[in-house]
């Protein structure tokens, strides 16, 4: 199916499954450990061995010597496998630099190679006695040093500079001028499962079980890789433990652990240990930002700037930090425009809500900002430059686009006219503060295929290669089915992550949660005309309802269906280009912060996000992709930030211990509030995902509650204690 | 990982037997994460985890001894620990999990190795580990770094929270030698400063000797205090942490972490207390030599000095 007009009525609408309150169907599995993750496939794989990756130790240069022959010798190990002896065809899909270096590295603890032994100790151990000579070059570490030189450049295919009117006119000549820099730090993904893989294969077919977002990517990643069919390789990854981003593209652990399976003939599991995950994958760059906002004397946008610059490897891609700027307020003069340096880090890449995540806050410290010059209320500079049209695209108007809402109704909730000036609100030792930030995020669609399946014992199994990183990918396909056939969602068997299955929208850019229950719709519409036929009912007027069809006066059971065997079908959806909507997701964030007035710590105190998204499809699983993202918005606020050795040139806090992420007790109470609407121009579940939308502007918003409390601005993140004790009075 | 010998010894007479070229483990927690790391690589591991020394006992001296094998879990718990040294307690609980507490020893947390990424950095420079390659902390990232009592050779930071309450405890730490004998070692000599010899010593422990309890002389009284800061909530080494025991009349003992290589404290700085905070930074931060990335941890700790002062003085009013 084709998706070019608005929606009409569907069963969907009926919201008897969809859009309730649904606990996780993988729930049970995975709180008892049944749930295989990718290193997790032990049964059914005899003489499985284990790959350790050989990390190189410099950060750009060339290998001069490698030597393995003391690994080679070590007890336990099968084989040791490097550069030398692989011919591996490019890259990934959608990675820049080779997964295995050499002689030529390309970054530090770039893999160069892997030690195969029967154990995982003696693998590890093993690693250890390679010895790797370099001949080491001096390479580009520095943001600030590159920034002079960097060039406007667009991310993933997209524009690098845009421009609507005359900006630089119009800033020059606003009533109000608004002109600040901004900082934000290089992040990791560090989710809890590290990239693993296990590959087997049989004659020359490769089966992969892997930690992997998009399986049709890697699919043809893996076999253009490795010079081979794409009918001759099997990726499979149903459940994985949080990708952020990262698992969008096959990695060292994927591709040696293939290499070595073919070398060895044995199946062989690569996992990545934590340690080369921060500097070995990928990270969402550091960058500088400038926002100029010109105004008139009451607050309305004239003139709109937002510039970035950030810096990565040969070929990659800047972080789009002004991406949402170019649509989020109002203003007929705009210049947006990234800027990317040469740097030898290790590779950027797309990580949860790329760009928007890091560009929010800088934007959203700026309207905070900017509404104090105008002596105005943070919500009402926002309100007043809320645009219903795309501003960068005026032909487009927005197809559900409720951010007033959002922001008046969060403010309500939260008890927003509560919030005091600057520095003036103080309980005990806290100086406490508020503040606002506006959500928006792209609502990205994209093609999604899924096959469905009434079985000869009425139940429905769902087939498709989608992926649930935790997001809760299971359920809401479940509630589909269940929706559309008529049954509940404990009838529905919903099998993921397998390459063997049609080929999905899969998870990133928070769109797999529409377009993948989008694709399933189609696939439902089409069984229902099967199962109407088969039972001689009108396909038209049928209507699926507690495991019967009913048509007119006629009712049959689903199973009278099934009476010659499983009926199945396939859907697919497409979507064009709309040249009348733009698509978006909007919120509202709210944050209450105490900052210890003695020694500078931050703590957060109370979150609350109004967002609208279209239908909500499942209300708990939005939810906590939403109160996940408020929590990795906190980690980017007040501590996350991969430290830059320039003089080994790698990101040198690459443990958990180093580079810290929240922990439970930083997040006492979040609120997570959805209005309550409908999009039937988007797609045909009227929906849209939130799981990057929750992110967005979250950290502008506690970086205004720490103002707000402390009377001292920052304008870079994570604001740690050095930073907030800057702008504190001596308690002494 | 590097293959090893493994041994259960039921006494602390057989480890010190079997001690000899050996690594004791007992919890675990931060041995077992060097070795995957390779940052050490014993030959042969000592198991202590059955060999007793499980218990806290009154002393003659009206104080407490606090077997090496005792739970950091178990020791906060105490309630004896809670009502006369509830310093102590707060430390501990200050520190890791409750899952790594319920693992993590007594002995184990005092010999807990320094927090420093090029410590776990096994392919840079680092003395500690391969003494004489050098120090890559100099003019790196050493913002959780120790900011006085370091060198040229080593700027490691203590990162234990026990050990600083310790200290303003005036505890010792009981150790017995492989030949027979046991020595009490003051808690302010136990951990070593870096020096400007090499090899980088930690500890005041000679080869094969074993802590077997820490001694608490009897209770000081006073209201006591554990003020750690860090950059989360929970879950993470302290950037500075005040230990304190203050007493009705406003005198006390303070000492510090996360600053030094030891748990940092002076008698300068303990009769400094009457005179406020600053008064007690300028005696414990006399010849700090900070680095560009650490100096905000002498201002910490000064604010934190004075928030726990502070908060005393709000006691006892
Ligand atoms: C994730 C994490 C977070 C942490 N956070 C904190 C924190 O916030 N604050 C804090 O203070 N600590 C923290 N720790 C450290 C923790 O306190 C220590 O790992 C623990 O106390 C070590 O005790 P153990 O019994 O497990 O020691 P082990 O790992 O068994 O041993 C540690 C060392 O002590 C030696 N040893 C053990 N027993 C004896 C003995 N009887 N005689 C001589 N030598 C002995 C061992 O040979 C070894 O060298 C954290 C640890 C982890 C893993």
């Amino acid at each position: 199916m084709k998706f070019d007009a608005p929606m009409g009525d569907t069963p969907i609408d009926t919201g008897r499954v969809v859009g309730r309150p649904h606990a996780r169907v993988d729930g049970p599995l995975k709180t008892t450990g049944r749930a295989t993750y990718a290193a997790e496939w032990h049964d059914g794989l005899p003489g499985l061995l284990h790959g350790f990756i050989i990390p190189a130790t410099i950060a750009k240069g060339t290998v001069t010597a490698i030597d393995t022959a003391k690994a080679k010798s070590a007890a336990g190990v099968v084989d040791v496998l490097t550069f030398e002896n692989f011919d591996i065809n490019g890259t990934a899909n959608g990675k820049t630099v080779k997964l295995v270096g050499g002689p030529q590295v390309q970054h530090y603890h770039q893999a160069l190679g892997v030690v195969i032994a029967e154990t995982f100790e003696a693998a590890r151990g093993a690693a250890a006695l390679v010895e790797v000579d370099y001949e080491a070059e001096a390479g580009a570490f520095s943001l600030d040093g590159v920034r002079a030189d960097a060039k406007v450049c667009g991310a993933f295919g997209g524009p690098g500079e845009t421009r609507v009117g005359d900006f630089e006119a119009a800033f020059e000549a606003a009533e109000v001028q608004f002109d600040q820099e901004y900082r934000t730090a290089a992040h990791s993904p560090a989710m809890i499962e590290p990239f693993a893989s296990i590959a087997q294969w049989e004659g020359d077919g490769l089966t992969l079980w892997t930690a992997n977002q998009m399986i049709a990517t890697t699919r043809s990643s893996m076999a253009s890789m490795l010079q081979i069919d794409e009918s001759r390789v099997r990726v499979l990854s149903p459940y994985i433990g949080g990708g952020f981003g990262a698992k969008l593209w096959a990695h060292a652990d994927a591709i040696l652990a293939a290499l070595a399976a073919r070398k060895t003939g044995r199946p062989v599991k690569v996992v990545m240990p934590r340690g080369l995950i921060f500097n070995n994958t990928i990270n969402r760059p550091e960058t500088i930002q400038r926002l100029r906002i010109g105004t008139r004397a009451d607050g309305k946008i004239e003139a709109f700037g937002h510039e970035g610059w950030s810096g990565n490897v040969e070929g990659g891609n800047p972080e789009s930090t002004v991406l949402s700027s170019r649509s989020v307020y109002a203003g007929p003069n705009r210049l947006m425009a990234d800027h990317m340096g040469h740097l030898d880090l290790p590779e950027g890449n797309a990580m949860r809500a790329p760009g928007d995540a890091v560009g929010s806050i800088a934007v959203e410290i700026a309207m905070d900002e900017l509404a104090e010059k105008l002596g105005l209320d943070p919500i009402e500079l926002r309100v007043m430059n809320d645009s219903q049209v795309d501003p960068s695209q005026p032909k487009k108007t927005f197809s559900n686009r409720h951010l007033v809402r959002c922001l008046q109704d969060g403010a309500e909730r939260f008890g927003w006219s509560g919030r005091q000036a600057p520095g003036t609100r103080r309980e005990g030792k806290w100086l406490v503060g508020m503040g606002v930030a506006t959500a928006y995020r792209a609502a990205l669609r994209s093609a999604s295929g899924a096959a469905v399946r009434l079985e000869t014992n009425g139940r429905i199994t769902v087939e498709t290669d989608m992926t649930d990183i935790g997001t809760g990918s299971y359920t809401i396909l479940a509630q589909t089915a269940g929706e559309m056939l008529g049954v509940p969602v404990d009838r529905v068997d919903v099998r993921l992550g397998d390459s063997a299955f049609p080929k999905s929208a899969g998870s990133g850019g928070q769109w797999g949660a529409s377009s993948s229950t989008s694709g399933l719709y189609v696939a439902c519409v089409n069984l229902r005309r099967e199962i109407a036929q088969r039972l001689s009912l009108d396909e038209e007027r049928a209507e699926f309802e507690d495991g019967e069809v009913r048509s007119g006066n006629r009712v049959c059971s689903l199973l009278d269906a099934v009476a010659d065997g499983p009926v199945s079908a396939e859907g697919k959806i497409d979507f064009g280009q709309s040249d009348t909507h733009a698509f978006g997701t909007f919120g509202a964030h709210f944050v209450e912060v105490g900052v210890d007035s003695y020694t500078g710590e931050v703590r957060v105190r109370r979150m609350l996000a109004v967002c609208s998204a279209g239908r909500i499809l499942n209300p708990v699983s939005a939810r906590s992709q939403v109160i996940g993202a408020m929590t990795m918005g906190v980690g980017a606020a007040l501590s996350e930030k991969l430290v830059v050795d320039e003089r080994y040139g790698c990101f040198i806090n690459h443990d958990l211990a180093f580079y810290e992420v929240p922990v439970h007790a930083d997040i006492p109470h979040q609120d997570c509030v959805f209005l309550d609407d409908v999009d039937p121009h988007g797609n045909p579940m009227k929906a849209h995902g939130v799981g990057e939308l929750g992110l967005c502007g979250v950290g502008g918003a506690i970086a205004n509650a720490v103002y707000n409390a402390t009377g001292h601005r920052l304008r870079k993140v994570p604001m740690v204690v050095e930073d907030i004790l800057a702008g504190l009075p001596d308690p002494v | 990982m590097k293959a090893f010998t493994y041994d259960r010894v039921t006494s602390a007479d057989e480890a010190l037997a079997a001690g000899a070229g050996a690594s004791f483990v007992a919890g675990g927690t931060n041995l077992l994460d060097h070795m995957k790391l390779q940052i050490v690589t014993p030959d042969r591991l000592v198991d202590l985890n059955r060999a007793g020394m499980d218990t806290i006992e009154p002393t003659a001296q009206g104080g407490l001894r606090i077997g090496a094998l005792v739970r950091n879990s178990d020791l906060a718990a105490d309630s004896r620990i809670i009502a006369d040294y509830a310093v102590l307690a707060r430390a501990i609980l200050a520190g890791a999990s409750g899952q790594i507490r319920n693992r993590a020893t007594t002995a184990g947390n005092l010999m807990q190795r320094t927090r420093c990424p090029y410590f776990y950095d096994t392919a840079l420079a680092c003395n500690k580990r391969d003494p004489g390659s050098g120090c890559s902390a100099q003019d790196g990232h050493s913002r959780t770094l120790a900011v006085i009592g370091t060198s040229d050779l080593c700027l490691c930071q203590n990162p234990g929270d026990m050990a600083v309450a310790l200290r303003v405890l005036d505890a010792g730490v009981e150790v017995a030698a492989p030949g027979g004998g046991t020595r009490t070692i003051p808690i302010a000599e136990f951990h070593q400063l870096p020096g400007d010899t090499l090899p980088v010593r930690e500890f005041a422990l000679e080869p094969g000797e074993l802590i077997i309890a820490v001694v608490l002389p009897p209770p000081a009284g006073g209201t006591h205090y554990y003020r750690k800061v860090r950059d989360r909530s929970s879950y993470a080494f302290a950037l500075v942490s005040v230990a304190a025991v203050i007493q009705p009349d406003g005198t006390g003992r303070i000492a510090l972490g996360g600053v030094a290589p030891r748990p940092w404290a002076s008698e300068g700085a303990d009769a400094a207390i009457p005179h406020g905070a600053k008064a007690v930074a300028a005696a414990l931060f006399e010849g700090a030599r900070p680095q560009e990335d650490n100096a905000f941890k002498i201002d910490l700790a000064t604010r934190t000095i004075a928030a726990v002062l502070a908060e005393a003085k709000e006691a006892r009013a």
